[in-house]
Formats: structure tokens, C-alpha cells, sequence
């Protein structure tokens, strides 16, 4: 099998983005003060975290497995985090 | 004054537990609604992949005839991992089959049907709704609240996965320490059906389980796993949460990496990724079980924590169905009895835990911690393959007897003679 990368992969997956409600909102500055920042980072296998230039994090929220790693991973306040609303979110065919 | 509950029940969550919970108490006769956040019921559900069905097969006694099941495991491969090596334990056994014991399943196929079942019963499917939290009045829950509407129960059950925003809502559950949690990372790579069954010697609908320790997770405590599906595969790691954040890896370089093994790539030559998922699973066993009852709520499922992982087999749905079937009849008992408190309903804890998948929670109430053991991940599967290396290489060196190859090996190894019988007696007491 060809290697993959995981935007390749997450573009075989189905989804309906929530363009107007994102789910997912990170506290930069406690992201900062408790430097939870690479831990969503590396945790997510999706990549929905990135660093930005600036050093804050930046979240690509429409690629959301859903699974709540980086929930259960992150430090208490630095995540709200939710499921997308109602029919949102990653689609999946297989499961 | 209290409203008049629009239903009797109000499940939320349409994978298999609250699916078994909505079918057994429509089929009862009582009102039911099956709230599903996800457009169609299982489009938000991912398995590794393998359901002991027998448990199923009680509830829908067709189930294997009817439901879309992809194949019945015959084989079940357990692989000890190395970066030069990889030493396998090939078990495969025609009883599997007669009756059937496992079978494979993809979950966004499965569930529909489960669902349909459940309002061929009566119950009344929501699906598109996601369910923001519990309504409480004087202390109880009395139903639940999804945006703007609220829908009102006798009882509600919490069936919403391992996140259970549900059961946190209503004070269940806290913040789950890491070490009870895994991350589960997964693939379907579809293959054409008959590349599929000569790759993996199999005949019609027969199928294979691959359970692999070792190098296949970067060190990080877990493992991988390889399912076969009709046409596809199921390719994946579990990745312990905490020795995930501790080794400071990434999940997705990890799945690489098991991907890209010189004894996982072949099995996936000419494959393509047609779907790519992720999802926590709960590993606690026991230890993980909370709160499964409170006034006017019941926790069936991942939401109640409910799995078991012997290394060899990694069972979840199989007591989600228990969980559904044990739920169903202690809130068709509380509704009889008028009293749905949390009194009313305890007999579900005590019905859960005296079924056989509470009694196998028991059981192996002592693996989680085992498996935490790290030689279990390196350490044994080097060694045997070390050993094995010695027996098969000819390299011209005289001949020695296996025992004088097994003790040289260890010598080498990081292994103690004291490690092995400690981890052997543990081994023995928890599985």
C-alpha cells in the first residue's frame, strides 16, 4: 500500500462541516501558562492542532475525529470542547 | 408542577448498547425515544472491529442470518512484534465457526440495522440530535435537553459512549485518569474479496484477528490489531493514553509506523485507505466501572466504562449488549414498580455484575494493571525471536540444546529470571 499522509487519509472520510458553530475553542492564554500546546498537538491524529507563528494554537476544527483525546489529555480549562451539533461533524461510511 | 414525561424512556445514543436497551423495552411495550446526534445511527460509532456475537444472538436470535455482519472469526493470529522479527501464535479452529463465536463488523453498517430494529418495536428514532445534558428537578433527572427542546422521561439512559457528556452532566462521572484510557487509531483499507481470502487463507465468509504486541506502538504501552472485513481491513493501534502523553509521541506517527512494519505492510500491498478514524476506549475493566445509576438514570456501554482487554481478546461490545439487556429489564421492573429513583433501578448494578460479562469484569479485574507490565510491549517478544533466531540459524556454530539457547538468550536479554516468574505469577492471577 502507498504511504499516506493523514490529510490524504481524513479526505477519504465524509464530513459536514459546521461552518458556523465551531466546537471546539482553545484558551490560548492557560494553553500558554500550562503548555499543554505540543500534548494536543501530538495526542490528535487527526492534526486538528497546529502551532502557529505566533507560538499560539491554532485548530483546524472541520478534519474532528470526535474521539475527545484531546480532551481527556489537555490541562482542566485550556479545552471547551463539545461534539458538533446535531447531524455535524465526520460522517463515518465504514466505521 | 412537574411536566408529564413524553416517553417512558429516553435513550440517547443508538450504538449497540442503547440500541439493546431501546429494543428489549419498546419490545416491552413501553414508550421509547432513541436520541442519535450522528444523521444516521452509526455514523458517529467506530469498533476496532470484533463483536463476540453470542450475547447479541439472545436478543435477535437471526442476528447472524438478518443483520450485516462481514465475517465470522475462524483465525486468530496473536503477533509478538520486532523490529527484525516478528514471532506468531497461528490459532485457527473449526468450532469457531460451529456455532459462530465472533464475527467482524463496520459499525456505520452495523448499527443502522440495529436501530431499525429498534423501531420496528415501536421506538421512535430522533436521529441529527445532539443531546447537550440532563434536566434535573428536585435532585432527579427527569429527561433531557437538546438545544432549545427538551424531552422528558421516567428514566433516561446514557448510552452515549465513552465520553458520556450524559453521565458527567448528571455527576457520574469525573475526569477519567489517563491510565483507564486508550486511543484508538484506525483504518479501513479496502481489498478485492478474493486477494483478501488467499492473502489471509480463508473460504467464503470465514475471517481472521489479528492481535499484535510489540513494535507496533513506538514503546508506548497498547498494541495493534488487523481485522478482516468482507472486502476490507480493519487496521488499527491502541494507545495507552498516559504513556502516550509521557513518551511525548504522536499518534499519528505511531500509526504510521505500524502501517509502514515490514511484517504489517505486505498484508496491506494493493489495499487503499478508504476511511480513517479515531476513538478513545475505555481500559480500566472493573476499576473504570462508576456510577451506573442515579434517581432517573441509568449508564449502559462505553459510558459506563464497560471493557475488557486480556491482550489476547479485546471485548467491548459484546458487554454493551450485556449492559443493554441487564438495563432494559431493571427499568421495565421500575416502571412496573412505579419507583424509578435511584433505589428503583439499582437492581440494574446488581443484574449487570451477576450476568457473565459482569462476572468476566470480575474476573479479570487484575489484567489492566498487568498489562501495564512494559516488557510485555518489547522485552518478551525480542527474546523469543532471539531464541528462535539461534534455533533456525545455521551459522555454521555447533548445535546447542534449546534450554542452554533459552538461558543464553536471557542472559542477553533485559529480562531477570525473577521478572519472568513475577510476571508468569501475575499473568497466571489476572487472566
Amino acid at each position: 500500500m502507498r504511504t499516506t499522509s493523514v490529510p490524504d487519509r481524513l479526505a477519504a472520510n465524509s464530513y459536514v462541516t459546521d461552518e458556523e458553530q465551531p466546537h471546539i475553542r482553545v484558551d490560548q492564554e492557560l494553553a500558554r501558562r500550562t503548555g499543554c500546546g505540543d500534548r494536543l498537538i501530538a495526542v490528535c491524529p487527526a492534526k486538528v492542532y497546529s502551532r502557529e507563528a505566533d507560538g499560539t494554537i491554532g485548530v483546524e476544527h472541520a478534519a474532528c475525529l470526535e474521539c475527545g483525546a484531546c480532551l481527556a489529555v489537555a490541562d482542566p480549562g485550556v479545552l471547551e470542547w463539545t461534539y458538533p451539533r446535531g447531524g455535524f461533524g465526520v460522517a463515518f461510511r465504514e466505521g | 408542577m412537574t411536566a408529564e414525561p413524553d416517553f417512558d424512556v429516553v435513550v440517547v445514543g443508538a450504538g449497540i448498547a442503547g440500541c439493546v436497551t431501546a429494543y428489549r423495552l419498546a419490545q416491552a411495550g413501553r414508550s421509547v425515544a432513541l436520541v442519535e446526534r450522528g444523521a444516521a445511527p452509526g455514523s458517529k460509532n467506530l469498533s476496532g472491529g470484533v463483536l463476540y456475537s453470542r450475547g447479541l444472538e439472545e436478543v435477535f436470535p437471526d442476528l447472524l442470518e438478518r443483520a450485516p455482519i462481514e465475517r465470522r472469526i475462524t483465525r486468530n493470529y496473536l503477533q509478538l512484534l520486532n523490529a527484525e522479527s516478528a514471532v506468531g501464535i497461528d490459532y485457527q479452529d473449526r468450532r469457531l465457526a460451529e456455532p459462530v463465536n465472533a464475527v467482524t463488523v463496520l459499525r456505520a453498517r452495523f448499527d443502522p440495522w440495529l436501530a431499525e430494529q429498534c423501531e420496528e418495536a415501536g421506538a421512535d428514532l430522533l436521529s441529527g440530535v445532539r443531546v447537550d445534558g440532563v434536566l434535573r428537578e428536585d435532585g432527579r433527572v427527569v429527561g433531557v435537553r437538546a438545544g432549545e427542546d427538551e424531552l422528558r422521561a421516567h428514566v433516561v439512559v446514557a448510552a452515549d459512549g465513552v465520553n458520556s457528556f450524559l453521565a458527567r452532566s448528571a455527576g457520574l462521572r469525573g475526569r477519567e485518569p489517563l491510565h483507564h484510557l486508550a486511543l484508538g487509531v484506525k483504518a479501513v483499507v479496502a481489498l478485492p474479496e478474493e486477494r483478501l481470502r488467499e492473502r489471509f487463507h480463508l473460504t467464503g465468509d470465514e475471517g481472521v484477528a489479528y492481535a499484535v504486541v510489540g513494535d507496533c506502538t513506538r514503546g508506548v504501552g497498547g498494541g495493534g490489531f488487523l481485522y478482516t472485513n468482507r472486502a476490507s481491513l480493519s487496521v488499527g493501534v491502541v494507545l495507552r493514553l498516559d504513556d502516550l502523553v509521557a513518551k511525548g509521541e504522536d499518534s499519528a506517527a505511531v500509526f504510521d509506523h505500524f502501517l509502514a512494519h515490514p511484517f504489517v505492510a505486505p498484508l496491506l500491498e494493493g489495499g487503499e485507505v478508504v476511511e480513517y478514524g479515531s476513538h478513545l476506549v475505555a481500559e480500566g475493566g472493573l476499576a473504570m466501572l462508576g456510577e451506573v445509576v442515579t434517581d432517573g438514570m441509568v449508564v449502559v456501554g462505553d459510558a459506563a466504562g464497560l471493557t475488557i482487554n486480556t491482550g489476547l481478546t479485546v471485548r467491548g461490545m459484546d458487554l454493551a449488549v450485556a449492559s443493554g439487556v441487564a438495563a432494559a429489564s431493571a427499568v421495565g421492573r421500575a416502571l412496573d414498580a412505579g419507583d424509578t429513583s435511584r433505589d428503583g433501578l439499582a437492581g440494574y448494578r446488581r443484574e449487570l455484575l451477576g450476568s457473565t460479562a459482569g462476572r468476566d469484569l470480575q474476573t479479570y479485574a487484575k489484567a489492566p494493571a498487568f498489562l501495564e507490565r512494559e516488557r510485555m510491549y518489547h522485552d518478551y517478544g525480542a527474546l523469543l525471536g532471539d531464541v528462535l533466531h539461534r534455533v533456525y540459524d545455521h551459522d555454521l556454530t555447533p548445535r546447542r540444546h534449546l534450554l542452554d539457547v533459552a538461558r543464553a538468550e536471557l542472559r542477553r536479554s533485559p529480562v531477570r529470571v525473577r521478572d519472568l516468574v513475577r510476571d508468569g505469577l501475575a499473568g497466571v492471577r489476572a487472566l
